[in-house]
């Protein structure tokens, strides 16, 4: 399977301010827990291994 | 070339020597949301009285943005065609990180409307425009008339004058106050301004240059040229640009306002000094709105009743959204064909649209001033990530520009075209000899397509089909009927409708409670 890249959110700029909402009151070290906590969940929703590996890798890229 | 400011004549008013009837509509400020409301209820044969404290048109060009849908509206005022004659036309718009591309919209990327999707054109020509075409229409403008009190009874309003010759009072059945984001009217009335203050400024200004720049918007995160922080550019017309840049809140406004201080930032924005300063002004960011736009008999139109943060062109179009939706309704009222019910719809219509703006405005902004920490966090991945991945692109957020909102309407819907759904703006398409936009208003009308218009006492619309009208109205069905109210609002739709339907939806609309 291929990583989608292009834009699959409907209504991104609602899903930026509930992600922004989410942190809204934590500390540096809790927002960076948060942060652990949803890349795992997403990549158990992902699941597959060659997507996940691409997603790594597109990640490291946009820096 | 500057713009040439002519003051208008202040004339003593009658009720300096002799107390005035009671007057039906008072309408208190004169910018482009006063004017033009006082323009709208004139079509709609309500002549009101405007007062204005001052007696030129804006000061700078503040307003510069005109959406599709204002200028629809502009065009039921009699001004558009000036407007776009005037202004500058543009539809793309262009989103920089650093030096690099890194997200571009195109606002109006299909043919089959009368008008652009923006128009830029300085806030005093509209201004200007409207007081001609208002003073064609046999509007009493009050230049130099001053609201100093206000006091409001069961059936009407009286209002305390300052003019240069004494102060006088007014009785109004209806006062609306236009006068602006710092509303005497609201502060005389204790009324609550309920929101958010972000704690960011920006610099603006306009500069005139000879410049082939392209007719787009551009905006800049963290150029170059102004380190670490935004920026925005804007073509004006007479060779006028609009440059906005953010200074953050550490700065002191005065110093800063300063020709020595402005100059050499504006000098690295456009790599040279061969321009000359034409207006500049320093802003913060507020989000903010009156709980309820009707006050009894006060009623509260433009940024009186809610203000938004820029960049997204929704201060003076959601101002004119306000006058298309409280237009119609008020001069029904006023000529005795609907009960004050009504203008529970005009709160509870532009208090959704209000609301949409702020929602958007204050994303936008937060967008642009992140607060430290994971805010930043976030904001500063998605402008790297834009570069590397289509997906983030959509997320980079230099403003969400100004659309009509759909108001959200419990009224007969069928199986059509989504963008004509009830509550929403009834889209525009060419006709046989002109637009759907201009066939549409004034009153509430039955559109008929594919059939033929059940009978009512309504004006009736049976335009020859054409694939725009089919794809923007039809969808796959051969046939529908519309009721559109006078704001061009679509109020509701059948595949095939009776008499006594078309009747029953007319009355929900009229009971402003749908």
């Amino acid at each position: 399977m291929i990583l989608k890249s292009h834009a699959n959110i409907v209504d991104a700029d609602g899903f930026y301010a509930d992600l922004l909402a989410a942190h809204r009151g934590l500390s540096e070290a809790e927002s960076h827990a948060l942060n652990a906590r949803l890349v795992l969940v997403l990549a158990n929703h992902i699941g597959d291994a060659g997507v996940l590996a691409q997603a790594l890798t597109l990640a490291r890229e946009g820096s | 070339m500057s713009y040439a400011y002519q003051p208008f004549d202040y004339v003593a008013p009658l009720g300096l020597s002799s107390p005035e009837a009671r007057h039906k509509v008072i309408i208190v400020g004169a910018g482009p949301i006063g004017l033009a409301m006082a323009v709208e209820l004139a079509n709609h044969g309500v002549h009101a009285t405007v007062l204005d404290d001052n007696n030129v048109v804006s000061v700078g060009s503040r307003a510069i943005c005109w959406s599709k849908r204002s200028l629809e509206i502009l065009d039921r005022l009699g001004i558009a065609e000036r407007c776009v004659t005037k202004g500058v036309t543009w539809k793309v718009g262009r989103t920089f990180h650093r030096d690099r591309e890194v997200f571009c919209f195109d606002l109006l990327p299909e043919d089959g409307h009368k008008m652009p999707a923006f128009v830029n054109l300085q806030q005093y020509f509209v201004e200007e425009f409207l007081v001609q075409r208002a003073q064609e229409l046999g509007v009493d403008l009050r230049w130099k008339n001053r609201v100093t009190a206000i006091e409001q009874h069961s059936d009407f309003a009286t209002l305390t004058v300052e003019t240069p010759d004494g102060s006088y009072q007014l009785e109004a059945d209806w006062v609306i106050a236009c006068d602006g984001a710092r509303s005497p009217i609201r502060e005389m009335m204790r009324l609550e301004f309920e929101g958010e203050l972000f704690e960011e400024r920006f610099l603006i200004a306009d500069i005139e240059m000879q410049s082939d720049f392209a007719s787009e918007r551009w905006f800049w995160f963290e150029p170059n040229f102004h380190g670490g922080q935004s920026a925005l550019l804007h073509k004006q017309p007479d060779n006028i640009y609009r440059i906005d840049l953010q200074l953050g809140w550490d700065t002191d406004p005065e110093v800063e306002k300063r020709p020595e201080n402005v100059i050499p930032r504006i000098e690295k924005v456009v790599g040279h000094s061969d321009f000359k300063l034409d207006w500049v002004s320093i802003y913060t960011f507020q989000c903010r709105r009156l709980r309820s736009f009707v006050h009894n008999r006060i009623l509260f139109v433009g940024d009186s009743a809610h203000i938004v943060s820029p960049f997204g062109a929704r201060g003076g179009n959601g101002g004119l959204g306000d006058v298309d939706a409280l237009g119609w309704r008020l001069a029904a009222v006023v000529n005795g064909a609907a009960e004050a019910a009504i203008l529970q719809g005009y709160d509870r219509e532009r208090c959704f649209g209000a609301d949409e703006n702020l929602l958007n405005s204050s994303r936008s902004t937060r967008f642009m001033s992140p607060e430290s920490g994971v805010e930043r966090l976030f904001r500063d991945a998605v402008l790297h990530l834009a570069a590397h991945a289509d997906f983030a692109r959509p997320m980079v957020n230099s403003g969400r520009l100004s659309r009509p909102c759909v108001y959200p309407l419990q009224a007969p819907d069928a199986a059509l075209p989504t963008a004509a759904r009830p509550g929403a703006v009834a889209p525009d398409a060419p006709l046989d000899g002109g637009w759907m936009t201009e066939a549409l208003g004034r009153d509430f009308m039955v559109l008929a397509l594919g059939c033929d218009a059940p009978h009512t006492n309504l004006l009736t619309l049976k335009p020859k089909l054409n694939d725009t009208l089919r794809r923007r109205y039809l969808g796959d069905q051969p046939q529908a009927v519309y009721l559109i109210r006078p704001d061009q609002v679509v109020a509701a739709r059948w595949l095939s409708a009776t008499s006594r339907d078309i009747e029953e939806a007319l009355a929900q609309s009229w009971s402003g409670l749908v």
